[in-house]
């Protein structure tokens, strides 16, 4: 029942709502009781609340306010973007945002071949109900 | 020297409608003018005056005109108007696979060929493949996919508005008994013609069909909206 992701400074947040929906940020400074200055590789530092975040297990290590050199090199030695992209929330990120950008032919493909696999599947059962039945 | 940068938007732009960002005197410095005369000597570049050419004194003076137009200013006429094909959308190029909204092939997904001069599409399933023949298409009841195939090699240029017009049958005057008789089955036959051009470019289509994997079992199968698909969200 305790807290196990705080906000603090070097916190890994995903952006829930916005502009910026979807990109992974870190905190930099706590603006007040419900803003906080975020900052990433690719955007511009702006203050964000806290309620447009949702925080990752991903910390980083970094003073208050840091360069901009200074957060990425931070970021490049905690891995973030691998660690992102192992984790489980990540990789499901990642197949929505895959099966989103499918065509209509690869939809077709995909459905071909969920139909093969389901028909191996059934295979196999069969096989097994058969020797459990024997 | 500094890379050129290539200007995006108009030099002077609109704060908000009819008042301009810069005025007259910046405008000027704006637009190098003071460099253009700086390059021409002080001045702006200007042709030379054309020297009238000289009149001998034995021509007779210029006769005043009988008629002067009630207006100084010229009338304007209006362009002849241009019938242009329906402008094709961007995603719509030869060779992409459509899917018909409307109709009898309502789902189908078709190849599309040329667009004619009425502005309609040339498409064919192709025949073999899910039914669809040689057919015209408007543009708005098609969506068009990314999927395209290759129909380079296939020659469409015989095909026009009028081969797709319906023959003029002669109306014969029916007596009084036939005209009691139920209309027989007049059913319209297919010309063997078209059943040939049919054949030539259906043939030559699904060689490039038949060089693309699980292409032939997609066209031939038709499109539907399943639970959970937005169409505004799909990508085709």
């Amino acid at each position: 029942m305790t807290f196990k992701r705080f906000v603090e400074i070097g916190r890994v947040a995903l952006v829930n709502y916005g502009k910026e929906y979807g990109q992974l940020v870190v905190i930099v400074d706590i603006v007040d009781q419900n803003r906080a200055l975020v900052d990433a590789p690719d955007m511009i530092r702006s203050q964000i609340n806290f309620k447009r975040l949702s925080l990752t297990d991903i910390k980083i290590d970094i003073p208050r306010s840091p360069k901009k050199k200074t957060l990425i090199a931070a970021m490049e030695e905690a891995d973030v973007k691998n660690k992102w992209e192992k984790s489980s929330w990540g990789r499901k990120l990642i197949v929505q945002q895959r099966r989103a950008s499918l065509n209509d032919f690869d939809r077709f493909k995909v459905m071909l071949a969920k139909i093969k696999r389901g028909g191996v599947i059934k295979q196999e059962l069969a096989k097994l109900k058969k020797e459990s039945a024997a | 020297m500094a890379p050129k940068k290539v200007r995006t938007g108009p030099r002077n732009p609109d704060l908000v409608p009819g008042i301009k960002k810069y005025s007259r005197s910046k405008m000027y410095h704006k637009r190098g003018l003071w460099a253009i005369k700086a390059k021409h000597g002080g001045k702006l570049p200007t042709h030379e005056p054309k020297q009238a050419a000289a009149q001998p004194d034995s021509a007779v003076p210029e006769k005043a005109p009988k008629f002067y137009p009630a207006d100084d200013v010229k009338k304007t006429r209006a362009k002849p108007k241009k019938n242009n094909p329906t402008k094709l959308r961007g995603s719509i190029t030869p060779g992409t696979v459509l899917i018909l909204l409307a109709g009898r092939f309502m789902g189908k997904r078709v190849v599309f060929l040329k667009q004619l001069p009425s502005g309609l599409l040339l498409v064919t399933g192709p025949f073999k493949v899910n039914g669809v023949p040689l057919k015209r298409v408007n543009q708005a009841y098609v969506i068009g996919t990314s999927t395209k195939v290759d129909i380079s090699s296939i020659d469409v240029s015989k095909f026009e508005d009028k081969y797709f017009m319906k023959e003029k049958t002669k109306k014969t005057k029916k007596t009084e008994g036939e005209f009691f008789k139920s209309d027989e089955e007049e059913k319209s036959i297919v010309p063997q013609h078209k059943k040939d051009d049919q054949k030539t470019i259906d043939t030559a289509l699904m060689k490039a069909i038949e060089v693309v994997p699980e292409l032939k079992a997609y066209l031939s199968a038709r499109f539907s909206l399943r639970d959970g698909m937005k169409p505004h969200q799909l990508v085709f």
